[in-house]
């Protein structure tokens, strides 16, 4: 059968779960090539946190830098959503979320 | 419907759990505590059982219990009834626990989608929903 769950696809997941990363990633497909300081301006975060969300975007694969001069230019890699755009990813997705929350759960209760 | 059988295909999703296979049985039949990992129910362990998962995005699934085996099998009918094609969805999904040295193996396997259906998020939570709507539209976009 098709069965599918490569690693990629988890990291794309475990990265894009985090809100401010998405936006930033969300930013960068929308309003293109942004440098560290442009983003930090419309992310409601400090720039070390951003440059720490830019580094696990980019080893995602999600984002590309370029440097020139002193700045560092980031730009989006939309082919990297490529494996989440087919809808068996999507619900892998899904029930990975679900399980999450059932483990969370079975902490909880009594035996 | 024509669905031939090269069309199905199909999701699996395993975990390790560290509970053992009847705690995680209880999790999985229990009303209220389904309620809390997956969506709210009407659920009664017995085979050909009809209930509906209510999904917090609005929707709503209709299912029928299909096999059920204490602590060790689950299946239901797993249906989002749509007249858009790329919505309505058909598929069953099925549990199966294997005790382990620590705990329980669960495994998920949600078949019967037909490859054309792009939008197979009968059971997503608005969160995922939404950002693969948006993902969606990014990516149009950006061809």
């Amino acid at each position: 059968m098709n069965k599918r769950s490569p690693h990629s696809q988890d990291l794309l997941f475990r990265t894009l779960g985090d809100p401010t990363r998405r936006a930033i990633f969300e930013r960068l497909c929308r309003d293109g090539e942004q440098t560290v300081a442009a983003l930090t301006a419309q992310a409601g975060v400090s720039q070390p946190a951003v440059s720490k969300h830019l580094a696990l975007l980019k080893q995602a694969g999600l984002v590309l830098d370029r440097h020139e001069g002193r700045q560092t230019h980031y730009s989006a890699r939309r082919s990297a959503l490529a494996p989440l755009v087919d809808w068996t990813s999507q619900m892998t997705g899904y029930w990975e979320s679900r399980f999450n929350d059932l483990e969370t759960l079975l902490q909880r209760i009594d035996q | 419907m024509t669905v031939t059988t090269h069309e199905i295909r199909s999701v699996i999703v395993e975990r390790e759990l560290a509970h053992p296979p009847e705690k995680v049985w209880r999790a999985l039949t229990v009303p209220h505590l389904i309620e809390e990992w997956l969506m709210k129910n009407d659920f009664s362990p017995a085979v050909g059982h009809r209930f509906k998962l209510q999904g917090d995005w609005g929707g709503v699934l209709d299912c029928e219990v299909l096999a059920i085996e204490q602590n060790s099998v689950l299946s239901y009918t797993w249906n989002f009834v749509n007249d858009n094609p790329d919505f309505d969805l058909r598929s069953v999904v099925t549990f199966t626990l294997t005790p382990t040295a620590t705990g329980t193996h669960l495994r998920m396997e949600q078949s019967g989608f037909r490859p054309e259906q792009k939008q197979a998020l009968g059971g997503a939570k608005s969160g995922w929903q939404q950002f693969f709507g948006k993902l969606e539209h990014v990516l149009t976009q950006a061809e």
